[in-house]
């Protein structure tokens, strides 16, 4: 299915604020992602304290991520594992399909990874004649839908229990059930039971990594579901899609981060499953895949190393950013029409994609600065935000109009006198037209304010010029 | 810090700050008022802006110069006051950062950030204003902008100093602390996403019962004031600065008119 481009971004919002479904999806995840993510945090004295210590392990890590992805590599391959690194999309795509082909494989499983959205991983697949299956439940739904995902941690966010529902019936009553399932239990129960015969027909079984352990060379994936340790225990091959970012020293180091992220996300103490994986089936192992790889996507990630940009590197991926952001809760996350959403996505798409290219996602933020402050690795996104805005700017890639508006007005800004005369001028002529009712309701140069909102009129002189003269009538009496 | 008993007047150069330069002087006054009754002498410089709509552009060249042209405006009395957190943010938050680069000037941006105070905080932390002379007979809830918020701590402060006005009831509204879409030029770029933002914070306004919306920033009063009319809520909303000053009957809320003017508009 064509999806939304970044580029169609306001017009996906006017489609997005339409949307019904959209908005009583939506309405339900403000109404308990944000008082979710407040009590487990609270609940949780040492809270600042994981976060601060999180923070500095991220920002050491990307000074030797060089030192820490060798060493990574090094106890991986120990392990008997296989490292790949990819630098771009395409070159991890043409990875997995070799990996892929070695075994003949007609389908794959796949847990949740944001990095196989990254490169488009199963529309790849299929191409290629493979059949990818989503065994994480949203995934799953999307993967029905044709849908790419809207939240980072809950791609079918953005869909209704009813909406649900119906997609389930057109697509497993083919498979014999034909009872329209309202209840999520059931609905659950019905999809797992349509999956599990997919977990074993599977040749191979892919995965994203949560983190990296570079001292020994494990991946670490947490789920709710279990579905993940499925998709990698029962196949041949175990594939870790995943980014160079996500590696960290230590498996203790990996618990400061596990501590934070499910508060941070969903609001739970931990996540139900955590699941740790370091090479391949050993001989006394009673299951697990015969070879396990790591494919280590860059994709603009080292570029951004040693930028104004590399603090985004920090990002663990909880989307709190996103629960807490005011536009992605009036608009959701297809309207951004890039893999990754909200206010980490409006940061890292333009590394990844462009500036060009994303060009409305830095701006459309009021900047209210809620994503940082929920941001458990305190990452400045406002700030990140505003240095992409800088870059539009320098290459003069904003809207002429706005872009002529901006140096009238600096003009006026820079020269008092003129910003005087003018203001005095613009507020009469405002509160000439709002006279009698105190606010207007049209004005020609001010649509975007006025389609939705009145205008309160101003008093009519300013302040200054009030001021002054009563400085004036004050000396004189 | 100021000592009232001394014989030097403190000297507090008020930064109206554009919108209340153009749309709402009264909070000017009203700001100049408080400020006044805490014994410091009031200076209002000539002035435009903070900067904040180049700044939030990307137009760093600009927001420079206008931060330079503010600092120098200002930076020889002893406090800054602005009666809003966004553009005291900008002063005391940005300045700092966009000037960092110049030593000479990034040591005046950090010497005028240190004594530049969004209003409320000034009135409460330095001056440590316990009582007031206003009278407000209803129920009023608070907004808190973000700016002041989150770069300037202000939430305690506005709350304090209304807990001293007279028969004034202040009852909290859900999700106080999330963003009305003003987001400057934001509002009018993306109007419809900056719409559906403001119709969440006026309905946890409405939900509240308070016939009263105050904020210390104009932008998000503007904005919020614009929806709720547009709603046709009967809500009224004021700079907290008026209702501190006790200068409420001076002025109709925000959008709206005095009743015997809009008579004689209805009579004429």
């Amino acid at each position: 299915m064509e999806f939304m481009k970044p580029g169609a971004f306001k017009d996906n919002a006017r489609h997005a604020l339409a949307d019904e479904n959209l908005r009583t999806a939506m309405t339900m995840l403000n109404a308990g992602m944000i008082p979710n993510r407040q009590g487990a945090v609270d609940r949780l004295p040492e809270f600042e304290k994981l976060s601060q210590q999180g923070r500095e392990l991220k920002d050491h890590v990307l000074g030797h991520l060089d030192y820490y992805l060798e060493r990574f590599e090094r106890n991986c391959t120990a392990a008997g594992g296989h490292v790949h690194w990819c630098s771009t999309p395409e070159d991890a795509r043409q990875a997995v399909l070799e990996i892929c082909r070695s075994v003949d494989a007609k389908s794959v499983t796949k847990g949740k990874s944001m990095i196989a959205e990254e490169i488009h991983l199963n529309d790849f697949l299929e191409k290629h004649h493979i059949e990818p299956v989503e065994t994480d439940l949203g995934e799953y739904i999307i993967q029905l839908a044709e849908e790419p995902p809207s939240h980072i941690i809950g791609p079918a966010i953005h869909k209704t229990k009813d909406q649900v529902s119906d997609l389930f019936l057109k697509h497993h009553a083919k498979l014999g059930r034909t009872e329209r399932q309202t209840e999520p239990p059931a609905m659950v129960n019905e999809a797992r039971e349509i999956l599990r015969q997919k977990y074993f027909d599977a040749d191979v079984g892919i995965t994203g990594a949560n983190y990296l352990i570079a001292e020994t060379g494990s991946s670490i994936i947490v789920t709710n579901e279990g579905n993940g340790d499925l998709t990698q225990t029962l196949p041949k091959i175990h594939i870790v899609v995943t980014s160079l970012e996500k590696v960290v020293p230590t498996l203790e180091d990996a618990t400061t981060f596990l501590r934070i992220l499910a508060r941070s996300a969903t609001g739970q103490e931990f996540s139900a499953y955590t699941t740790i994986s370091t090479g391949p089936r050993r001989a006394d192992d009673v299951d697990g895949p015969s070879e396990y790889h790591v494919i280590l996507l860059d994709n603009g990630r080292s570029a951004m190393l040693g930028s104004e940009v590399q603090d985004m590197l920090r990002c663990i991926r909880c989307g709190a950013c996103m629960n807490h952001c005011p536009v992605y809760q009036s608009v959701g996350g297809h309207t951004y029409g890039t893999v990754y959403v909200g206010p980490m996505g409006a940061v890292l798409s333009p590394a990844l994609l462009g500036v060009a290219e994303t060009k409305h996602l830095p701006c459309a933020s009021t900047m209210c600065g809620r994503c940082e402050e929920v941001c458990p690795v305190s990452i400045p996104l406002p700030r990140l935000l505003r240095q992409w805005r800088e870059k539009q700017f320098e290459a003069g890639d904003g809207p002429s109009l706005e872009r002529w508006g901006l140096s009238i007005w600096a003009f006026f800004a820079t020269r008092p006198w003129l910003y005087d005369l003018g203001a005095r001028m613009a507020m009469r002529g405002l509160a000439y037209l709002g006279r009698g009712k105190g606010r207007l309701s049209k004005l020609w140069f001010a649509g975007g304010w006025t389609d939705g909102r009145d205008l309160p009129a101003p008093e009519g002189q300013t302040f200054q010029e009030r001021w002054r003269r009563q400085q004036r009538e004050r000396a004189l009496s | 810090m100021a000592n009232q008993s001394t014989k030097t007047p403190v000297n507090v150069g008020l930064f109206a700050t554009c919108l209340v330069d153009l749309f709402r002087p009264t909070v000017g006054f009203a700001a100049a008022q408080l400020i006044e009754n805490t014994g410091c002498t009031v200076h209002v410089p000539e002035q435009t802006c903070c900067g904040q709509p180049a700044y939030n552009s990307g137009d760093s060249r600009h927001a420079r110069q206008i931060a330079r042209a503010v600092i120098e405006i200002f930076e020889d009395y002893d406090y800054v006051v602005v009666p809003s957190g966004s553009c005291g943010g900008m002063i005391a938050v940005h300045y700092p950062a966009l000037l960092a680069d110049d030593p000479d000037w990034s040591r005046r941006a950090r010497a005028l950030a240190a004594k530049t105070f969004e209003l409320t905080a000034f009135l409460a932390d330095v001056m440590k204003i316990d009582s007031l002379d206003a009278d407000y007979d209803g129920t009023a809830t608070y907004h808190d902008a973000c700016a002041g918020l989150r770069e300037l701590k202000v939430r305690d402060q506005p709350r304090e100093l209304l807990a001293s006005v007279e028969n004034l009831q202040l009852t909290e509204m859900d999700e106080t602390e999330a963003c009305c879409g003003f987001g400057g030029t934001f509002c009018v770029k993306y109007g419809e996403i900056s719409t559906d933002i403001v119709s969440r914070k006026t309905a946890n306004v409405v939900k509240t019962g308070a016939d009263l919306l105050l904020a210390g920033d104009l932008g998000c009063l503007l904005n919020i004031a614009g929806r709720l009319k547009r709603e046709g809520s009967s809500v009224q909303v004021r700079h907290v600065a008026e209702v501190l000053a006790g200068m409420t009957d001076q002025i109709p809320a925000i959008g709206e008119t005095a009743p015997e003017i809009s008579g004689k508009t209805n009579g004429g």
